[in-house]
């Protein structure tokens, strides 16, 4: 166990938002949770007392008629506005007398720095470059999660859980955004900080960075694996294995939601269904083709003249 | 003027005409006695209106309106200033709580504020060009008064406001705020989400040293695989995509990360992207209060009221 080279990586300057994230991140999901649970616990008492629910002022909040229903903003919501301004200054200033920014070594096209990273909130993207050319981590993805999370309001036909915390009547949307969101973005910077080292090798954390380790991999593709030579067949084997993912994986969601959440699906259109089938299968891809590379070494699926998946 | 001794002088001895002597005399005995009474009276009549400055004129034209804590007032306050009529008046009570919204949208737009102002301190010690952009930070770090403290805080505030947007975000999505009518204004966001990494990164490479130029140099090194339009990407070299003519060349001015890349991230840095990532936020803000105020915290509803139309005339038509 090396504890400086683990001190050196997370006490590096601009390693220390992601430090400071992690604690952050895991507060406000407490938070949250913590909110959602209480509030399907009113649910379940509403539900389950239908003349309750007449007459309940619906928040897990205190309310009593004869209260009032709204404050002024001033003074009550701007002295939590400038609370806030004062705390985030305060913060920033102790921050920054505190921790330099970093500043290396003159721009050198010459010397290349090993690892060289890409800014820490785009080293998940970086990670991606692993298990993807670059058309696909660096172009089509990006474009993908943009997309994707512009169509969120458009897809999501559910009309409950619209502003308050709740779990129990949004288990999907909720358990997929966080797969996306945690798993899929921050565990990703994650490992791009910590785990990779130089030559984007992996070095566990406590692991001394060894600059002149080679790892002998040898990548194969997948037709490889099932003998396959001829450029053609390799082509049209991949074609066949990307389309069966999404043909097959399509039904499997498909089912999932005719099943699972039979009145959302109800509510969807044929066009927002398929939206939410492509790129849900795109989402879960990532995971598979980084087990397959990092379990099986397989490099490529499909493999054409022109570019490869 | 009159000269008294001049025996040529015809007037003065006319009747019961008043001479201009008296004249004067009188007058100037009228001032003195004004300064005496009048002027004394007045100040202390004025000195006392003092006592109460609201009610000066350059007062009242600042404020119009009155400070007492009355209802009225605690309104107008917010209604009648510029930056705080963004607010209603008036919240529901359970929309101040913050344990709902986290404020990390309100964060976010006070960390934007920050980074300009420090941003704009920055720029005056900054030249972006080769020669001189990192001599500049190493200026600004060692010899500019409070220089080091002004750029570690713009730095941190950078990366403050990344974490602050994802958060927000995050909050959003858990308390469904996307969900109608606010479906527009979460997609300004995303844009928003987008133009605020792209704010971090043009930045990065600014001060010209080894961190900012492998990074911005891996970064952009993507923008060559393109579909299409990058030299290396899928069907790029089918359309006459060359290092000299695709994406990336555009992205940085150059082949390589060099002074036209520097001075087109500064650029982008400074001017271009806070303009269009304003003019969002103009946006999104306008939207927010459109869209009928912060989304809740709202009552719950029941699975049995799902499909039910929603309160209002415009629901129950659908």
């Amino acid at each position: 166990m090396d504890w400086r080279q683990l001190w050196e990586i997370c006490s590096a300057p601009d390693n220390v938002p992601i430090v400071g994230l992690i604690p952050l991140l895991a507060f406000f999901i407490y938070l949250a949770w913590k909110q959602a649970h209480a509030n399907d616990q009113l649910i379940a008492q509403l539900e389950a007392d239908p003349a309750m629910a007449k007459t309940h002022h619906r928040k897990t909040w205190p309310f009593k008629p004869g209260w009032q229903k709204e404050v002024h903003v001033w003074p009550f919501l701007l002295r939590i506005e400038f609370l806030a301004a004062i705390i985030v200054t305060i913060i920033l200033m102790v921050w920054s007398i505190s921790l330099n920014a970093p500043l290396e070594e003159p721009a050198n096209p010459n010397l290349t720095m090993n690892p060289a990273k890409a800014p820490w909130y785009f080293l998940g993207l970086q990670e991606m470059l692993v298990y993807f050319d670059p058309w696909i981590a660096g172009v089509v993805m990006p474009t993908m999660i943009i997309v994707g999370l512009m169509v969120i309001p458009y897809v999501d036909t559910n009309p409950l859980g619209s502003g308050y915390y709740t779990w129990k009547q949004r288990k999907f949307s909720i358990s997929t955004f966080l797969f996306g969101f945690v798993i899929l973005w921050v565990a990703m910077i994650i490992i791009g900080t910590f785990i990779r080292g130089p030559g984007w090798q992996w070095f566990w954390p406590g692991q001394t960075w060894d600059h002149n380790r080679l790892i002998y991999e040898v990548n194969r593709d997948l037709p490889d694996i099932f003998g396959i030579t001829s450029n053609a067949a390799k082509a049209i084997f991949g074609a066949i294995v990307v389309g069966g993912y999404y043909l097959i994986g399509g039904g499997l969601v498909y089912s999932l939601f005719r099943r699972r959440m039979g009145k959302d699906f109800q509510r969807m259109s044929l066009l927002q269904f398929s939206m939410v089938q492509f790129l849900l299968l795109t989402m879960v891809a990532l995971p598979l083709k980084m087990g397959l590379r990092l379990l099986w070494h397989i490099k490529y699926v499909w493999i054409t003249p022109w570019f490869n998946v | 003027m009159a000269d008294e001794n001049n025996p040529n002088r015809t007037n003065g001895k006319n009747g019961n005409k008043v001479g201009l002597l008296e004249k004067v005399t009188a007058g100037v005995k009228g001032d003195i006695q004004s300064l005496k009474t009048d002027i004394p009276t007045k100040a202390k009549e004025q000195i006392e209106g003092l006592k109460d400055p609201t009610k000066t004129q350059v007062y009242t034209s600042i404020f119009r309106h009155k400070h007492d804590d009355t209802p009225r007032n605690r309104a107008l306050g917010v209604l009648s200033n510029v930056f705080l009529h963004l607010h209603p008046a008036k919240i529901n009570r359970d929309a101040v709580r913050y344990s709902y919204t986290w404020g990390m949208g309100g964060i976010t737009f006070y960390l934007f504020i920050i980074l300009t102002y420090t941003g704009v301190l920055l720029m005056f010690y900054y030249h972006p060009s080769k020669v001189q952009a990192f001599r500049d930070v190493l200026y600004l770090e060692h010899d500019v008064p409070f220089g080091k403290i002004l750029r570690n805080m713009h730095r941190w505030a950078a990366h403050l406001m990344v974490i602050a947007v994802w958060l927000h975000m995050f909050r959003v999505f858990l308390t469904g705020s996307y969900k109608k009518p606010r479906e527009f204004n979460w997609n300004i966001g995303v844009l928003l989400l987008v133009f605020t990494l792209l704010l971090s990164f043009t930045g990065y490479l600014l001060p010209d040293d080894q961190l900012g130029f492998w990074a911005v140099t891996v970064g952009t090194n993507m923008a060559r695989a393109t579909p299409l339009l990058g030299h290396e990407g899928p069907f790029g070299s089918m359309l006459g995509m060359t290092p000299y003519n695709d994406v990336r060349f555009g992205l940085l001015g150059g082949s390589i990360v060099d002074a036209n890349a520097l001075l087109r991230s500064y650029i982008w840095h400074c001017i271009g992207i806070p303009i269009v990532a304003s003019v969002l936020m103009i946006v999104h803000f306008w939207r927010v209060r459109k869209d009928g105020g912060i989304s809740g915290p709202a009552p719950v509803m029941l699975e049995a009221e799902a499909d039910k139309p929603r309160r209002g005339p415009k629901a129950a038509g659908e």
